[in-house]
């Protein structure tokens, strides 16, 4: 191809690195901040440290206290654990489950592909949203309603992506050798086609947990998700609306630290894709 | 028949078939699944008696294929039943606020798309130049942020700092044009952030996209201007896509509208649905994801003919599918 086309589609982008860093050390601060929180909590989420509510930051409190007088920090900290377990575990969720069913669909072709393909064309064609209130409004609103319901409508997604991937491969030689060898169905998957795809799933997992962050956080947010007194991210920012109206930044912080980490994550991933570009473009 | 067409009539069969399993899909999922709607509506100390009586008057006591088909007709006669915990009939409830939420979503929609379709056409213009790099991080970054922090934010400096906006869009049917637009302003502008970040970035990805094909090449070789090749060469080519982009992303609205109607309590659909699944008033939650559903199936159904009917390619393919069928 002629360079002044190389030069619209992959141009060489100094500008991008320091992000790449920038978004990496954010996303690995909040994993640290929710490994560690119990260490780093200042106090018990559930205290009061206050008799205000919405106290202003002070010394005992940084960030204020919350709309019952309990210390915001404390609780962002926790939130942050609540937040970033419940989104991996969903991602992970539906990365296996759509993982799995969509290269098996790929290599097996056939009336299961078919099957499959098309209920993924159903779950595909429902608003996420409502589908969450519809299954919060039958069983209730639970933190593993939540993982399940996030899991399974994500899955889908995952679903279509690994189902192109592997059937982009499962046309390749190495895989006719390996039924020609007469290997089973599931060292197709696992042993040939899953390690030539791991590096886009893997991108694909980072930009579905930032969705899966944003859908639970909104079911949350709009007080169907993680009940109190537990609360993850959107909880908080639903707790402390009220404050608003006082001038206060309680609400503020977590739906900050919620923006933060979905930024970072899809920025990561459109950074590592863009250096992926500029290796490809010094091979070649 | 014309393909394009037999390929419309393809679809539509389709999006039929798939709100059909999305009503039986809803229905399972109120009717099987555990939570009694009579016990949840009249409360812990109801008696065996009253939630039986609750039952006959609901005729939740029938078998549930015969209830489900019942429900399914009567969507089709426009009666959506009663609403448990208002006693008053559905139809009434949604009719009021379903126009609330057609406006929202319809302002947010005329000013989000050809804001988000110029700011996606400059950034494919100058691909990799300086605004470039800067409003791609800009639009990504804003395409993942969470509507209740750019609501929130909102509030805090537009109604409660500067004090020139109410920070609650109530919409009173009396109200005037002023005072309807000063309310709808702020929830009409955090979801036009959200989804014009989300268009200009599907839009720039599908010219730049499309300026890689060899027929831009021989158009670059040829010695045509920049501008030229992406105006008048790669445009033509890329309606397809991004109206194929931009019905999409208005059916992504309704996760938008779901939390912004909940921000500044906005009497609209959704704000309906959330109370109706805070009180387990299952009907009106069957009713308000049917419309919602109803409303997502029909964009992307605009979206797959608006790519069809754009692309001389896809219109073979669509032949070709279309005699398959």
């Amino acid at each position: 191809m002629s360079g002044a086309i190389d030069a619209v589609a992959a141009p060489p982008r100094p500008a991008r690195r320091p992000l790449f860093w920038v978004s990496l050390s954010i996303v690995a601060a909040w994993a640290l901040v929710a490994l560690l929180a119990p260490i780093l909590m200042p106090h018990d989420p559930t205290d009061f440290v206050s008799d205000d509510p919405f106290a202003a930051p002070d010394r005992i409190a940084w960030l204020g206290t919350d709309y019952l007088g309990r210390d915001l920090l404390a609780r962002l900290i926790g939130g942050a654990q609540i937040t970033l377990a419940m989104a991996f575990l969903a991602t992970l969720l539906a990365s296996l489950l759509g993982g799995t069913l969509g290269l098996l669909a790929a290599i097996a072709g056939g009336w299961l592909d078919a099957v499959l393909s098309r209920i993924v064309d159903i779950v595909l064609s429902l608003p996420k949203i409502i589908v969450g209130l519809v299954v919060v409004a039958a069983v209730g609103p639970s933190m593993a309603a939540l993982i399940a319901i996030a899991g399974v409508v994500y899955a889908a997604g995952v679903f279509r992506i690994a189902r192109a991937l592997g059937a982009d491969i499962a046309v390749l030689d190495f895989i006719l050798a390996a039924r020609a060898r007469g290997e089973g169905a599931r060292w197709l998957v696992f042993g040939e086609i899953l390690p030539n795809i791991v590096m886009p799933l893997a991108a694909d997992f980072a930009i579905r947990m930032s969705f899966a962050i944003l859908f639970m956080s909104s079911l949350s947010f709009i007080g169907l998700g993680v009940q109190p007194p537990r609360a993850d991210w959107g909880g908080l920012v639903r707790e402390n609306l009220s404050a608003l109206s006082a001038g206060s930044w309680a609400p503020i912080f977590p739906a900050l630290a919620i923006a933060s980490l979905a930024i970072a994550l899809n920025l990561l991933v459109d950074a590592v894709g863009d250096r992926r570009q500029a290796v490809r473009a010094r091979d070649e | 028949m014309h393909p394009v067409l037999r390929f419309a009539i393809g679809r539509l069969g389709v999006a039929l078939m798939i709100l059909v399993a999305v009503s039986l899909l809803i229905f399972i999922g109120c009717e099987v699944l555990p939570g009694d709607v009579a016990q949840v509506s009249l409360g812990q100390f109801a008696t065996p008696e009253s939630i039986r009586a609750l039952h006959q008057q609901f005729g939740l006591d029938r078998p549930a294929g015969l209830r489900y088909l019942d429900w399914l007709l009567g969507i089709l006669r426009g009666d959506w039943g009663m609403s448990i915990t208002t006693r008053v009939p559905v139809s009434r409830l949604l009719a009021e606020r379903l126009s609330n939420t057609a406006r929202l979503a319809g302002i947010t929609t005329l000013v989000a798309v050809p804001l988000a379709l110029m700011l996606g056409l400059l950034m494919a213009l100058r691909a990799g130049g300086r605004f470039d790099r800067v409003a791609s991080i800009v639009v990504l970054a804003l395409s993942a942020t969470p509507e209740f922090l750019i609501g929130t934010l909102a509030v805090l400096i537009f109604s409660v700092k500067l004090r020139w906006l109410p920070a609650v869009a109530h919409v009173s049917n009396g109200a005037g044009l002023l005072q309807f637009a000063r309310a709808l302003l702020l929830p009409i502008g955090t979801l036009a952030i959200v989804v014009t970040a989300q268009i200009a970035r599907m839009t720039r990805a599908t010219i730049v996209n499309q300026l890689d094909s060899p027929f831009i090449e021989m158009a670059t070789l040829k010695g045509v201007a920049r501008r030229r090749i992406v105006l008048v060469h790669a445009l033509v080519n890329v309606v397809g896509p991004v109206a194929n982009v931009v019905a999409l992303n208005i059916a992504y609205l309704v996760s938008g509208v779901v939390v912004v109607e909940t921000i500044f309590a906005f009497p609209g659909v959704a704000r309906l649905m959330v109370d109706a699944v805070q009180a387990r008033d299952l009907p009106v939650v069957q009713a308000c994801a049917m419309v919602f559903c109803f409303a997502y199936v029909l964009l992307i159904l605009a979206a797959d003919l608006l790519s069809v009917v754009f692309n001389p390619r896809l219109r073979r393919v669509a032949r070709v599918r279309g005699a398959g069928a």
